[in-house]
């Protein structure tokens, strides 16, 4: 039996648990009967159908767009594509080429029975699968070889806009003693209902996502990895409109870590819900079969909603974002689970606020590489305030066993960081975790002190929650503004016109093979 | 102590103060002492320390010190400094343009404009452009507000709509002439390459060419807008740090009294 430092009572967290894998299948039952175009997108990618069109149209895009205006989407590009490999002889990527020239009218061609369809897709899906695990496989090699850094990893940003400063930039943070980069994307870049292609030099706030600009900096990264002896693990993100897409190319392409969670895109990029939780499923697939780390979003709600008032509404979400990625057949030791160090700096006893929650959310989900997320909502401008509000956030994370430390920058809330500014919030937590290293060994918690008390009234709360999420269902939750006090419609946001109900030829074999291997 | 050896001119100043020929102040008045920090993209070494110096004598420092150095990677070399500022400003002479408005809080807000215009009003906020950040617009308009000052959603005698993050400026129109918006709220929080400038000036342009632009108050805010960038740039007023809902709401209330009944 797990001991709790807090006095938790775990019979209650198995019963959180319970409710919330309740909640999660009932979004499952409505997952499994749809598909969208990202997914289908999604099949192309895997498939190995790249590049783009003379008008710079991503070919699984102009493939897709093809089925959606010929109104057959509901039957799958598996289907069709299976077809037209039996008809024609061609591979998947020719095929999508022809579509695109105009030379195949892929939705005219005669039908072929399923089991030809699903014989002749095969060698394409076993290609595919095979790729991945080589993938996996390197990762597996680099770790085992020249190793990596102990947790918390120190997981830090770059947002140049441009690849190439990007890398220079994410080297040097490495050099510093990054475990993890995560390269911000361009902002705008989650409602995009396509993947940009090739290496992009231009972005704001951030740099575009493409599979050119992941390669790119997997192999920087790698190389950076094999001379100072440590492997550093690559991040990016999938929520937004193409959340499988890029949870394919990640596969595709070794990333590491991937932010994934349709509840992000459905509050703060107002993403329709329907669409992004069906695209979230397959994702979620994928970044567990790539043996990718998922990160959810629930730090976001805190930057809408108050940290303190609103904490169980964060913990009630990481139940739901667990067993919403138990589905979908990720290990509990891939689920980066998100929370934030968020109070108001004024409160009195902040801290010791947050150092419970942050052990509670340590002890609910013991194998989870707990995504701990830095102050941004309270950061002013006052860099030398900054860094000591880092300081006490590095001291919670040491302390309580986080797994990826989103190092706060004193910067935050004035610029991109600078190349310096990585380097003082590196050795910021460098310098407490070694100071404090065992601190969470030694020290335990008084009975009826602030910091049990909190722990189980939060406990307490999300439970609340969560009861009442299941009475009417996730979606009608997210209606009635649950999360970050933000309503959104059903049928509202963006995508919703990318969803369709699954017809009788559809095939996706990917799902069931992916899961069966990793189980 | 005879220290003219090394130094005369190091105290040697007058250490009354002038508001004319105003410098940084350390801990003597008039030291002109001021920290800085900055990374130059050379190896860590002498000639890199004497790098750093050379700039910042051209930067208008004396007695530049180099008290800390260190490699961000190699050919990226990181220094915090100090020196003795030998620039002056006329602070007497400085003229700063401010949203001219008094200061009220909610409750007088709510009863200003019961008893000036008659009706709540219309304002819409967004986050335009490609910013996702919501922070500036939320801690504004959300019911719950920031830091103590509520948002204006709370408002009584406004009716609000705060339309989140990367709406583009059509949209944002789109609402406005939907809604017969009084007041639109733009809020710009993260800047690359200045790409917030771009963007609401573009929006000025579209109200402009759309004629909407004198028939709404138009208020931008964000942590790198100030009063005068606003104005400058075509809006009624900006709203940059330490800002809050009381002042936005106070103002746009003032605004529309004045347009209304001068």
């Amino acid at each position: 039996m797990q001991q709790s430092k807090l006095g938790l009572d775990f019979e209650k967290v198995g019963y959180a648990k319970g409710v919330s894998k309740k909640i999660a299948e009932e979004v499952q039952l409505f997952v499994d009967n749809y598909t969208t175009v990202a997914v289908e997108r999604t099949l192309c990618r895997l498939l190995g159908i790249d590049g783009v069109d003379v008008n710079g149209v991503p070919l699984p895009n102009v493939l897709i767009d093809e089925l959606k205006n010929k109104g057959v989407l509901s039957q799958g590009v598996m289907f069709f594509l299976g077809n037209a490999i039996v008809e024609t002889g061609l591979n998947p990527q020719e095929i999508a080429e022809e579509v695109a020239n105009g030379t195949i009218e892929i939705t005219k061609l005669p039908i072929n029975n399923l089991d030809a369809i699903h014989l002749a897709i095969k060698p394409f899906v076993n290609e595919s699968i095979d790729k991945i695990i080589a993938r996996k496989t390197k990762r597996e090699n680099y770790i085992n070889t020249i190793g990596e850094g102990t947790k918390p990893y120190l997981y830090v940003i770059v947002a140049t806009g441009n690849i190439y400063e990007d890398v220079v930039q994410a080297e040097a943070a490495a050099r510093q003693g990054a475990d993890i980069i995560a390269v911000i994307r361009t902002t705008g870049q989650s409602l995009l209902d396509f993947v940009p292609y090739g290496a992009t030099t231009e972005g704001f706030g951030g740099t575009v996502a493409t599979q050119e600009n992941f390669r790119i900096m997997r192999t920087a990264l790698d190389k950076v990895g094999e001379d100072i002896g440590r492997y550093i693990r690559l991040c990016n993100y999938c929520s937004g409109l193409c959340m499988p897409e890029i949870a394919a190319m990640g596969a595709l392409e070794g990333l590491d870590v991937m932010l994934n969670d349709a509840l992000y895109g459905i509050l703060f990029r107002d993403i329709n819900m329907q669409r992004t939780i069906v695209d979230q499923y397959f994702s979620r697939v994928l970044n567990g079969f790539a043996g990718v780390i998922i990160n959810t979003g629930e730090d976001n709600y805190l930057t809408t909603a108050d940290a303190f008032q609103e904490a169980h509404t964060v913990l009630a979400s990481d139940f739901i974002n667990e067993q919403l990625a138990l589905v979908a057949g990720i290990p509990e030791e891939q689920m980066g689970l998100g929370h934030a160090f968020e109070m108001d700096p004024d409160l009195e006893n902040g801290f010791l606020y947050e150092l419970s929650q942050a052990q509670m959310t340590r002890e609910i989900f013991p194998k989870a590489p707990l995504k701990y997320m830095p102050p941004t909502k309270f950061m002013t401008g006052n860099v030398f305030k900054g860094h000591v509000q880092d300081a006490l956030f590095n001291q919670i994370a040491i302390w309580t066993g986080q797994g990826l430390q989103l190092l706060g920058m004193l910067t935050e809330a004035i610029h991109t960081p600078f190349m310096s500014d990585r380097y003082l919030s590196i050795e910021n937590a460098k310098y407490i975790f070694n100071n404090m290293k065992n601190i969470g060994d030694e020290m335990e918690f008084k009975d009826g002190g602030i910091i049990r008390t909190r722990a189980q009234k939060v406990l307490g709360d999300a439970i609340e929650l969560l009861e009442k999420i299941e009475k009417v269902g996730l979606f009608t939750a997210l209606e009635k503004g649950i999360f970050a006090d933000i309503k959104r419609p059903l049928n509202g946001g963006k995508g919703l016109a990318g969803v369709v109900e699954k017809g009788a030829n559809y095939y996706n074999p990917f799902v069931a093979i992916m899961n069966k291997k990793l189980n | 102590m005879s220290g003219g050896l090394y130094s005369t001119n190091s105290n040697d100043f007058d250490k009354t103060l002038d508001l004319t020929k105003v410098k940084p102040y350390g801990d003597t008045m008039n030291d002109g002492k001021v920290q800085l920090s900055f990374t130059l993209p050379v190896p860590k070494g002498e000639e890199a320390i004497e790098a750093a110096k050379q700039l910042m004598r051209k930067m208008g420092f004396e007695n530049p010190q180099v008290v800390f150095v260190q490699e961000l990677m190699e050919g990226f070399t990181f220094f915090n400094c100090y020196g003795n500022s030998t620039h002056v400003v006329n602070y007497s002479a400085i003229n700063v343009p401010k949203v001219a408005s008094s200061a009220m809080d909610m409750h007088q807000t709510d009863a200003f404009i019961k008893e000036r215009i008659g009706r709540p009003i219309v304002v819409i906020g967004a986050s335009t452009g490609s910013d996702a950040h919501t922070v500036g617009i939320d801690a504004i308009m959300n019911m719950k507000g920031f830091a103590g000052h509520y948002g204006i959603e709370r408002y009584e005698m406004f009716e609000a709509l705060n339309m989140g993050s990367q709406v583009t400026n059509e949209e944002f129109i789109a609402k406005a002439l939907e809604l017969k918006a009084d007041v639109l709220l733009v809020s710009q929080t993260v800047t690359q390459k200045d790409v917030h400038i771009k963007n609401l000036i573009e929006l000025v342009e579209l109200l402009e060419a759309e004629g909407l632009r004198d028939k709404v108050i138009l208020i931008c805010g964000g942590p790198r807008i100030s009063h005068e960038l606003a104005k400058e740039l075509g809006y009624d007023a900006g709203f940059g740090m330490s800002k809050y809902a009381d002042d936005v709401a106070a103002y746009a209330a003032q605004e529309m009294d004045r347009r209304l009944n001068n």
